[in-house]
């Protein structure tokens, strides 16, 4: 400091005026700063709420009777048996002890042309329709609420009668993973109606002697 | 004559209003947002495409880690005039014949998710640390011989009916852990499960849609 004051000095020659200094601070690097900071507060607000996929279970009624439970036909059907090292089985229809043959095995996977290319085939007018009614809604064809539309693919899941209805077993092995990708799939193929029951030991046995 | 040279000015901008609003933002940023507390457990929790958001308070938390392990969390309702936790403890000291002190009482409210036995809950409330805290965290017993967790979950039905049920578990939990506290929920009526996932972009337009 104080060299720079001797520097001085001599280049004025011993004339000094009393420099006029402004009080003004320079607010840029705060303003940097702050713009930083608002900037990760926002991020971190939006983001840290964690999202929760929604699933209903029937009621569980003690005084179930066999006779009771709601008919479903074979025909759409889609029974998916879940397993060890994301491994997914899939077969149509029902497996009765009674009625042999027993129905085939389909091995598959989690992948692209795996499952979802088998609930996309099945569930193709469904999807269409929805997949549709989306598209325009993106295109601003068709301008609503998004709880109206909502609303209108409920609809449409509803009045659907040709959809697979998709049966989801778990075994022993099966990794909750597994369970959320699945559930998630059917959300991603909207696939109308799905439920997630007990493996039965007819199925049990398949899985034993599955293709591996 | 000569010219009169204006000094070149560099263009100043006041900075001040924008710093006013800056803070204004950040302050009110900071004061809304809750920082995610501490985890009982690490849980790394599987993907899915839902973008639902859960419910910020009546919620129930029920967390299974990798080891199978069980964490239970509630929270105190959404304004300060309910004490969910507090009324909770002391319905499950009648339960289990433990008395607690009104500061143990309070303390537990103002805790977050917890697992472990009721007999050490005294020893949790009164730890010197969180270190030693963490210690007694063994998760919460749910053997059919002392199943805890099934009166952890009665007593917050009962405690708060309206208490939405989430269950945060790890990918790779076994789904048979997972089933087993999804029974014990369904047996005390709960029939709607949000689970806790990650979010990540997964669509299938009607282009991907295979080929007839």
């Amino acid at each position: 400091m104080a060299e720079l004051i001797v520097e001085e000095k001599g280049k004025k020659g011993g004339k000094r005026r009393a420099k006029k200094q402004s009080t003004r601070i320079d607010m840029t690097p705060m303003v940097d700063l702050m713009c930083l900071l608002i900037t990760f507060f926002m991020l971190t607000t939006a983001f840290s709420k964690p999202k929760v996929m929604v699933i209903t279970m029937p009621e569980k009624d003690k005084s179930e009777d066999p006779k009771n439970a709601p008919k479903i036909s074979a025909e759409r059907t889609l029974n998916i048996l879940l397993t060890e090292k994301n491994e997914v089985f899939y077969y149509q229809g029902m497996a009765d002890a009674k009625k042999l043959p027993l129905p085939q095995l389909i091995k598959t996977n989690f992948s692209k042309d795996g499952i979802r290319k088998v609930l996309l085939i099945r569930n193709r007018d469904l999807f269409t329709k929805i997949a549709e009614y989306r598209e325009k809604r993106l295109k601003g064809l068709i301008v609503v609420a998004d709880t109206t539309a909502d609303n209108e693919i409920k609809k449409m899941k509803k009045e659907d009668k040709h959809g697979p209805i998709v049966l989801i077993k778990a075994d022993n092995k099966a990794k909750y993973k597994d369970i959320v990708n699945i559930i998630d799939e059917m959300a991603i193929c909207n696939v109308a109606s799905y439920a997630i029951v007990d493996m039965s030991p007819v199925e049990l046995d398949m899985l034993k002697t599955a293709p591996k | 004559m000569p010219k009169i040279k204006q000094p070149v000015r560099t263009p100043h901008i006041d900075m001040t209003p924008m710093v006013d609003l800056f803070s204004v933002l950040l302050i009110f940023l900071l004061l809304t947002t809750s920082f995610r507390p501490a985890e009982v457990a690490p849980i790394e929790t599987p993907n899915s495409v839902s973008e639902k958001q859960a419910p910020d308070n009546d919620i129930m938390t029920i967390l299974i880690t990798k080891d199978s392990l069980v964490f239970f969390n509630i929270d105190n309702g959404k304004d300060t005039t309910t004490h969910f936790r507090s009324e909770l403890l002391k319905k499950m000291a009648e339960q289990y014949k433990i008395t607690f002190t009104p500061q143990e009482i309070n303390k537990f409210g103002s805790f977050s998710a917890f697992g472990l036995p009721m007999k050490n809950i005294k020893a949790w409330l009164n730890a010197k640390d969180s270190k030693e805290r963490d210690k007694l965290q063994t998760g919460i017993p749910s053997d059919s011989l002392d199943n805890q967790l099934a009166w952890w979950i009665r007593m917050a039905r009962l405690t708060n009916p309206g208490a939405e049920v989430a269950l945060k578990g790890d990918a790779e939990t076994p789904y048979v852990v997972v089933k087993k506290v999804m029974d014990l929920l369904q047996e005390n009526k709960v029939n709607k499960f949000n689970l806790v996932t990650n979010l990540t972009k997964e669509e299938v337009l009607m282009k991907d849609l295979p080929p007839k």
